[in-house]
């Protein structure tokens, strides 16, 4: 086991006691197979108004930490050694009743999940009034005076009179607000915010981080980030944590680690991070390079050869003005209309990619499905292959279905939990009566094979398979019938940053190998860069933006491309300069 | 560490924080599957093994009663002369009311109170699968419809609707009619549940992935759907069985079940009423026998249960 590492004052701060010193903190969870080390020596210093960052993947044991630090581990984990002193009492040595006091009045809290960390049946005053009242002595007049300056201060437009509504009223970024308020309204002297800004728009999770920046610096708060993104990381702490299967791998200043990281993880880590720096992933099947690691390939640029072949052919895809409106219920026989896609139109070549980025309810996913035939086209006209996707004859629909498929973004939700993997990827196979039981085998083994996972892979249960490997067989799948076009629907955004990456790499590959064409709905720009030959960039129905993938990053002509380009986290930082 | 760091600088040793390959494929032991995972967590559980046992020796005590008593519990082997007699001269557990001998009447009541208990859980199941999953899948007003008439059945306790259908048609008292009646008011709870576990699993992005691969959609119901839903109806089911053979003692306690020439359990309870305060053994032993199976088939639900739901399982 690692035996932590000792930690020197910063020379920066000489002579000043941190405000958290976390000292080979071990985190152990009781589980039926044994006791697990989750987290195995922590250590790092915290500095009053310095903020840092905990950066890792899913597993890493960054959130264990947090929620040890707060107190709130899981009824199966517990503190198995070393400390965490905070202003120099431990918390993990503190009693129920000395750590209720602690929490929420010096150690204010942010979750994640905006839409489940607000009670439904509470109206958002109340919610606030209740943290207020169980940290501070103000009471009735003077506490409902606190609850609008806290919620003004999360930056809450007009207060006063959102008191009285329900967290259903509010959007995602209002209710992360509120949170943010309610996590600050003690002015604590520590902030824990745990992927504060994940389950939210990239422009709004600017606005929010902005915010929370100015709201921490003028209480010289310190803030401690829990988060996957490395961009974000480097941005919004100047101390970095590399976490790594519950051991630190890099600890220091959070641009010195992304300019020049030195443990092979946390370059892995760099490497793979998608930014407006990245480059369009190269198939090393089509460039004959070494088939190096996932980042050798994504900083290959592309070649000007592959570029200047845009043919003049007709276009394998044509979207032409069209538009989906949804008649909603409002109870009763009242109905209203929804306009999802409004007059949209695009076209795609044969074997290249389009990728249509926007926010949530920006369409992106209504294309796909009225693409893929799951709904009926309003007006206007979708072409494939020359042939009208809306009168597609049904008795020929079998053969639309074979040439256009699709994958989907939730890898637990996209394989059927009670079949084996084998059974699922023949599906297809059975579904259009190709081949037989000896010779579906046999596919089944060589499309594995394609998605670089183990034949011996067919007998086995989703359950066993992480998360890239269940899309890596979806993918699989979607690949049994040879289509021509894959509808990638946020096929990676559930993923891991170097699962994402490997998967991306995985697709780049079979499209050249394949030459199949892409149809990549997606709302981070940082992955559209690394894969699509052309974007389309949509907001609330509309087509804002549509040009090549440089042109739209290098000379972005609309005003909300620009935000939205802005907005990435760490866009402006080179990853891995020095390395 | 050089001097112009203005933060501490550390990097790991890498021997003691080795890499592994991204997303490795490691697979410990055999193939497993929802089902699979589920009964090795019941498997090492002693209660499971408990409950099985139990249900074994019922349902043998139920095929062949004649293995565990000489002794016929009705009819000429009663002799009232020998009625209420306490244990021993022949009789382990002594002779009730008629003088018939109250082991061999546990013993052969056990057939009538699990078939049923069975048959009455089979049907109700069946019914109720096939008619939420169909109101859940398909939606519209047929959903509406059925679930309408299921709430009408709903509304209806089950033991107050079946004593009305045994009224009206005394001549037709036997273990099937009676499985049958509890089972015309038991379905819509299975359905209720089947409904539910349809609807969220209809939704799932497998079954729009097979539509999109052309699949029909009843071979999507019954291939993906239905299999997916079924863990919760078994759950349900193993408690309904405990509760269907409650209901037929209840009944028969009524005088409303089977006809008194057949020994089951209910009625032996409920003539041992009679004579609760002078003789209590009469209407303790085939009380102990309900129980007993009752709590084998509910405990048995509640394990499956457990082991289906991966948190019940890490909090034991």
């Amino acid at each position: 086991m690692s035996e932590g590492f000792t930690i020197t004052p910063d020379p920066s701060r000489e002579g000043e006691t941190p405000l958290l010193q976390v000292r080979d903190l071990q985190i152990t969870f009781k589980t039926v197979g044994g006791e697990v080390n989750a987290v195995r020596g922590v250590s790092f210093d915290l500095y009053q108004g310095e903020n840092l960052a905990i950066v890792g993947e899913s597993g890493s044991g960054k959130s264990t930490t947090a929620t040890a630090i707060l107190d709130l581990l899981a009824e199966n984990g517990r503190v198995s050694g070393g400390s965490a002193l905070f202003n120099g009492k431990d918390l993990t040595k503190l009693s129920r009743k000395e750590m209720e006091h602690i929490r929420g009045r010096e150690i204010g809290y942010v979750p994640q999940d905006p839409m489940s960390n607000l009670n439904p049946v509470w109206n958002v005053g109340f919610q606030v009034k209740e943290t207020i009242e169980a940290n501070t002595s103000l009471r009735g007049k003077a506490a409902k005076d606190r609850v609008i300056e806290v919620l003004k201060e999360a930056g809450l437009p007009d207060p006063a009179s959102r008191l009285r509504q329900y967290p259903n009223q509010f959007s995602g970024g209002m209710r992360q607000r509120v949170l943010i308020g309610i996590g600050m309204s003690a002015r604590p002297k520590l902030l824990v915010a745990d992927e504060p800004t994940s389950a939210l728009d990239v422009t709004v999770q600017r606005r929010i981080l902005d915010h929370l920046g100015t709201l921490t610096r003028e209480h010289g708060t310190s803030v401690l980030f829990i988060t996957h993104d490395l961009g974000l990381a480097a941005e919004r702490a100047e101390k970095l944590v590399v976490m790594y299967k519950g051991q630190v791998v890099e600890y220091g200043d959070s641009k010195e680690i992304l300019a020049d990281p030195q443990h092979p993880y946390t370059k892995r880590l760099v490497a793979a991070a998608p930014s407006l720096a990245s480059r369009r992933i190269q198939s090393a099947v089509e460039g004959k390079s070494t088939p190096g690691t996932v980042g050798d390939a994504i900083a290959v640029a592309r070649s000007e050869a592959a570029q200047s072949e845009v043919a003049t052919e007709a276009p394998l895809i044509s979207v032409d003005n069209v538009t989906k409106i949804y008649n909603i219920s409002q109870g009763g026989f009242r109905k209203t209309q929804f306009k999802a896609a409004d007059n949209v139109s695009f076209q795609i070549a044969k074997g290249k990619t389009m990728a249509i980025v926007g926010e949530s309810g920006s369409g992106k996913s209504t294309i796909a499905k009225l693409f893929l035939k799951l709904e009926d086209i309003t007006s206007g006209t979708m072409t494939f292959d020359g042939r009208d996707v809306g009168s597609w004859p049904k008795r020929e629909l079998l053969e639309f279905r074979r040439r256009v498929q699709p994958v989907f973004q939730d890898p637990y939700g996209t394989l059927d939990p009670m079949r084996s993997i084998g059974a699922s990827i023949a599906e297809p196979l059975q579904t259009h009566g190709i081949g037989d039981k000896a010779s579906n085998r046999k596919t089944v083994a060589e499309l594995l094979e394609q998605v670089s996972l183990p034949a011996d892979m067919a007998n086995r249960y989703p359950n066993e398979l992480s998360g890239g490997q269940r899309q890596r067989v979806a993918i699989a799948r979607a690949l049994a019938l040879k289509p021509e076009v894959l509808v990638l629907d946020e096929a990676v955004s559930a993923l891991d940053v170097l699962v994402q990456a490997q998967v991306l790499q995985l697709l780049a590959d079979l499209q050249a190998e394949l030459d199949l064409t892409y149809l990549f709905i997606t709302h981070d720009l940082g992955v559209v860069r690394m894969v699509a030959d052309d974007v389309t960039v949509m907001r609330q129905g509309q087509v804002v933006e549509a040009a090549s993938t440089d042109e739209v990053f290098e000379n972005p002509k609309e005003q909300y491309t620009i935000d939205l380009l802005v907005a990435i986290p760490g866009g402006k930082f080179e990853f891995g300069k020095s390395a | 560490m050089p001097s112009n760091h203005k933060i501490q600088r550390y990097v790991a040793p890498v021997e003691e924080t080795p890499v592994a390959a991204v997303d490795a494929v490691k697979f410990d032991g055999k193939a497993s599957s929802v089902w699979g995972d589920a009964w090795k967590d019941m498997r090492s559980r002693w209660l499971t093994w408990a409950c099985l046992a139990l249900i074994a020796l019922i349902a043998v005590v139920a095929l062949f009663p004649q293995l565990f008593t000489s002794q016929l519990p009705t009819g000429a082997a009663c002799d009232i002369a020998n009625f209420r007699q306490a244990p021993g001269n022949g009789h382990v557990l002594g002779t009730d009311a008629q003088g018939c001998d109250v082991y061999s009447r546990l013993i052969y009541g056990t057939r009538a109170s699990v078939t049923v208990g069975l048959v009455a859980t089979i049907l109700a199941t069946l019914v109720g699968c096939v008619i939420g999953a169909i109101a859940g899948f398909y939606g519209g007003w047929l959903d509406a419809v059925v679930s309408r008439l299921g709430d009408i059945f709903f509304a209806i306790p089950t033991v107050l609707g079946a004593i009305v259908v045994m009224q009206v048609m005394p001549w037709e008292r036997n273990a099937l009619t009676l499985a049958i009646v509890l089972a015309v008011f038991g379905w819509p709870q299975i359905a209720r549940i089947m409904r539910g576990a349809v609807l969220s699993a209809k939704n799932a992005d497998y079954v729009t992935a097979s539509i999109a691969l052309g699949v029909s959609r009843a071979k999507i119901l019954v291939k993906h759907v239905v299999p997916n839903s079924l863990a919760p109806v078994i759950v349900i089911a193993t408690v309904s069985l405990g509760v269907f053979i409650v209901s037929e003692a209840s009944l028969s306690f009524l005088g409303l079940g089977l006809p008194l020439s057949t020994a089951s359990w209910g009625a032996d309870i409920s003539a041992g009423r009679a004579t609760l305060r002078t003789d209590p053994a009469l209407i303790f032993w085939p009380s102990l026998a309900l129980a007993l199976t009752v709590l084998a088939f509910m405990t048995l639900g509640d394990i499956v249960r457990d082991a289906l739901d991966p948190k019940a399982r890490a909090r034991r």
